[in-house]
């Protein structure tokens, strides 16, 4: 391991599409993450919101290299992503994992939950064979599991024990880096909380680095150092946790915020006028300017960079920086 | 005519453990097929006589019931071959066929429909080519030009009936490793560092593994059909060797004289073929409703 | 729809390519077709006169793309015993084939089709039970058992029906009847399960709960959703119109298409097999065609999206 420097350093990451529209219509691109940068130190935890559609999965996949970006690169602990599906890449496998939405999807239901939480173990090689099992058991009691519940298949255990043991799996390796994707989403909410808790004890034991992606803003903020919103494939402001939810910069970010119930708070709750943005279309300038209450006609025009602002915030915004004094927002011209 | 029920009742969820008995035809069908398995793997000591061996004072007589001799209880052919004797060997080539082709069927269609959903690209666009070629020709015309063209082989008889169904094997293959590739287990397993030999081999194949037998028990009669179909024609089994089939080939010329040469064959094939379809229905409706 | 019909003509263009592909390839890969014809014991000269007469000592390249263009021009070679052309030998015995499966799909879709939508509708009935028994037998029982049996009972005992040959109308009577009642049965089958299928679906249900009566409910929402499936099972059919009686022919000594192709099969007469072989394969691909513009006329969805690849 180096010494100093990110553990993970994405730059520029774009991932494009091709879809077709309708039978007889022209190949249409989908940039699904259109010039994405992060950062993610060690043992820490970065946080990745937006809504469906913003790209967040896509990032998620990227930075563990399981798909290849078409411009940008990725490097982990200094090292440049090899290709995926190669040797290299399996390697790596042992110290970068991903944690998925549905958990029953991620397991196979034929195999007892022991044997799966062990399988990276077989797979890398790590340790002598006598002392796996001894291994496995502290993997499952680590995630807060009985050993006993090891023999179970999986569609015997609930939503939030099944999602317990594919993070046990994901830590078999000891892995530096853990890329949740919406972890919780699929669970009770009574058993989110528990899960969440869990992936800050984990943190803490194992000093694993984590990307935490999900739509739910408390939740990121719970767990995360550091906070990113994107929107339409690009990040529009990156933050500590606590500055973005209660003093957003970006106007996207303040309706993400402001709709976020909170009892006792008579704050106004900023809806969006015009329609969700499709990744297939996108609107020349700041992608967000549709939609946005204080969008002017420079940002019709030109992309706002994502720069930084004196306290550290980082906005890819016109308005925030001052550049441009708040509009009234832009009604959207029709494409012919 | 009768109005139907208004409460339909949705389709219910696959259950792993079969919680109610057989239905007795189906008990009915294993019942014959562990019959005619025993008959094929212990023919040489069941039968009583060789089924090349002529006992030509004895041409043509008939069976027990209709007026023979426990000498030749089904009765003998026109070389007063013992139809008995014929029959039970006769079991053991067809069914023999039938396993043998039904299992490189499998492994074929299996195999292309995993190399299909792993590697994408232009290797799925050939097997899908593949696929469109199969289903361009029914599958006796097919085996009839390729027995034209390279003459008959046992060996080649059975791949060849083998790959009748291997479309199928292919689909189910591709199809379910192609779910489970992109956001199931194996897309997890992936994830984990697993090479493409284990994720396949150790996590896929188990997984469908239920799907495919069901579709090989539905394959394996239509093997016996398209066989016995062949051999009848003259083109399948060849002789010296006998199959099902062949004898009712041969039992044709004498249909007016002494049909029990070809109705002990014909009736054999028609209670096989029923026997596996009855299993594989069960089969199907209990481990998969979804494939009908 | 304009670029979903050229794709599909394209991929029937090449389907019939690797047809014809293939049957050169296997012709060649079966070793020296002049050698066989000829015998093991015919003399040298014999055999290379014979060669060059048929042009097969020419490079494989060759040989193959005036293969291609030979079909092209329709000369698909003689047959090699009485050295007539293949392509007349094939077609002057195909009226008498259709004579046989034209009769028998119309028994096919008149008797399968309705026992099978009324079999789905009354489940678990005696008539239910009755169509799936017959269904099953109609598939466990191959063609040329139910054709010797029918002919063992009208020909040999009852003597009503001649057993073979095509005399006349009345031998034409127990082959159709053969090829219609198998594929009856299997055309039950296959419509009962589909309608049964339909007739799960929640929209069923709704439709019913709404208080559409139930008759409107099957014919204006079952069938048409369940025809969609069937009409490939009848595709199929129409597409072994021509070499769907193989057996059937050869149990009734019926001069038909497929009793050709079994005698040149015996005899390896390789030029009228590849002759049969290609007409069933532009008859099998036609029919597929038909059946996929059907089903662009008839399941709304396809028409919006793009056809997936199957």
């Amino acid at each position: 391991m180096k010494a100093g420097g990110a553990l993970l350093e994405a730059e520029g990451l774009v991932r494009r599409y091709a879809m077709r529209r309708g039978l007889l219509g022209r190949a249409v691109e989908v940039r699904a993450v259109d010039g994405v940068s992060l950062k993610l130190e060690r043992g820490r935890t970065l946080g990745l919101v937006g809504e469906s559609g913003c790209g967040k999965s896509t990032t998620g996949r990227l930075v563990l290299g399981m798909e290849t970006p078409d411009a940008g690169r990725v490097s982990f602990d200094g090292a440049v992503m090899p290709q995926p599906g190669s040797a290299a890449w399996r390697a790596m496998r042992a110290r970068m994992q991903m944690v998925f939405q549905d958990p029953l999807g991620a397991l196979d239901r034929r195999l007892p939950i022991a044997t799966q939480v062990g399988e990276p173990i077989e797979i890398h090689g790590i340790g002598a064979r006598s002392e796996r099992a001894a291994r496995v058991e502290t993997l499952l009691r680590a995630v807060g599991l009985r050993p006993d519940q090891g023999a179970r298949y999986p569609h015997e255990l609930s939503g939030g024990q099944r999602q317990r043991a594919v993070l046990a799996r994901a830590l078999a390796t000891d892995p530096a880096l853990l890329v949740c994707d919406e972890p919780i989403s699929a669970l009770d909410v009574s058993i989110q909380a528990q899960v969440m808790n869990l992936l800050v004890d984990l943190q803490e034991q194992f000093g694993t680095a984590m990307l935490f992606v999900s739509h739910d803003l408390r939740a990121v903020r719970q767990v995360s150092h550091r906070v990113a919103v994107m929107y339409l494939g690009r990040i529009v402001e990156e933050g500590e946790p606590d500055g973005v939810l209660h003093e957003p910069a970006h106007p996207y970010s303040r309706a993400l915020v402001s709709a976020i119930p909170h009892p006792g708070r008579a704050g106004q709750r900023i809806v969006l006028q015009g329609d969700p943005p499709n990744p297939a279309d996108r609107p020349s300038g700041c992608a967000f300017h549709p939609r946005c209450p204080v969008a002017t006609s420079l940002c019709a025009r030109e992309t706002p960079a994502l720069k930084a602002r004196p306290d550290g915030r980082l906005v890819a915004c016109h308005v925030a920086h001052g550049e441009v004094s708040a509009g009234q927002g832009h009604a959207r011209q029709e494409a012919a | 005519m009768p109005e139907a029920p208004l409460v339909i009742t949705a389709p219910t969820a696959p259950t792993k453990t079969r919680r109610k008995a057989p239905p007795a035809l189906v008990i009915f069908g294993i019942g014959w097929l562990m019959l005619m398995l025993i008959v094929a793997l212990l023919a040489d000591i069941l039968a009583p006589y060789a089924y090349t061996a002529l006992d030509l004072r004895n041409r043509l007589s008939p069976p027990i019931l209709l007026g023979g001799t426990w000498l030749h209880p089904l009765g003998t052919d026109e070389l007063g071959r013992d139809v008995l004797s014929r029959l039970i060997y006769s079991i053991r080539t067809s069914l023999l066929i039938a396993f043998g082709a039904t299992i490189i069927g499998a492994a074929v269609g299996t195999s292309l429909g995993f190399l299909a959903a792993h590697f994408r690209g232009f290797i799925e666009q050939a097997v899908l080519a593949l696929v469109d070629f199969s289903a361009s020709l029914p599958f006796l015309i097919l085996a009839l030009a390729v027995l034209a063209f390279f003459g008959n082989s046992l060996l080649l008889l059975v791949c060849l009936l083998g790959l009748h169904a291997w479309e199928r094997y292919a689909r189910i293959a591709r199809g379910l490793a192609l779910a489970a590739g992109t956001q199931g287990y194996a897309a997890a397993v992936r994830g984990l560092g697993a090479s493409p030999w284990r994720i396949y081999g150790r996590h896929v194949l188990p997984n469908i593994a239920s799907t495919l037998i069901v579709s090989m028990t539905l394959a394996f009669p239509e093997v016996i059909l398209l066989e016995s179909g062949l051999s009848f024609l003259g083109l399948g089994v060849q002789p010296p060797e006998t199959s099902l089939g062949s004898m009712v080939g041969y039992g044709r010329e004498y249909l007016t004289r002494a049909p029990w040469i070809l109705l002990a064959p014909a009736s054999t094939i028609v209670l096989t073929t029923l026997s596996v379809s009855l299993i594989g229905d069960w089969l199907r409706d209990g481990l998969d409703p979804t494939l009908r | 729809m304009l670029r979903f019909l050229a794709t599909r003509l394209a991929r029937a263009a090449l389907t019939i390519a690797m047809v014809v592909t293939f049957a050169f390839v296997v012709l060649r890969l079966s070793g020296d077709p002049a050698q066989i014809i000829m015998g093991a014991d015919a003399p040298p000269e014999a055999v290379d006169a014979f060669r060059s007469a048929w042009g097969l000592d020419e490079p494989i390249w060759v040989q193959y793309f005036s293969y291609f263009w030979a079909i092209l021009q329709g000369d698909l070679g003689r047959s090699m015993r009485d050295g007539r052309d293949a392509i007349v030998l094939v077609t002057e015995r195909i009226p008498a084939t259709l004579a046989l499966t034209l009769p028998a799909l119309a028994i096919k879709i008149c008797l399968g089709i309705p026992a099978g939508i009324y079999a789905a509708l009354h489940r678990n009935s005696l008539a239910d039970r009755v169509v799936m028994i017959i269904a099953v037998a109609g598939f466990t029982v191959p063609s040329f058992v139910l054709g010797l049996l029918l002919v063992l009972v009208f020909a040999v005992q009852l003597g009503w029906l001649p057993s073979g040959g095509q005399e006349s109308w009345r031998h034409g009577i127990l082959p159709v009847i053969t090829l219609g009642l198998g594929g009856a049965a299997v055309l039950a089958r296959f419509t009962r399960s589909a309608m049964l299928e339909v007739l799960g679906q929640p929209y069923i249900r709704t439709a019913s709960a709404k208080g559409v009566p139930w008759r409107a409910v099957v014919t204006g929402h079952a069938l048409p959703n369940a025809a969609i499936p069937t009409v490939t099972i009848i595709g199929f059919m129409v597409g072994t119109l021509i070499a769907g009686a193989v057996v059937v022919e050869s149990v009734f000594s019926w001069p038909g298409v497929g009793r050709l192709l079994v005698v040149a099969v015996a005899n390896r007469d390789l030029a009228v097999v590849q002759c049969i072989l290609l007409l069933v394969a532009i008859t099998m691909v036609c029919a597929n065609l038909i059946v996929d513009l059907l089903y662009g006329l008839l399941d709304p969805r396809l028409r919006a999206a793009p056809r997936k690849a199957a």
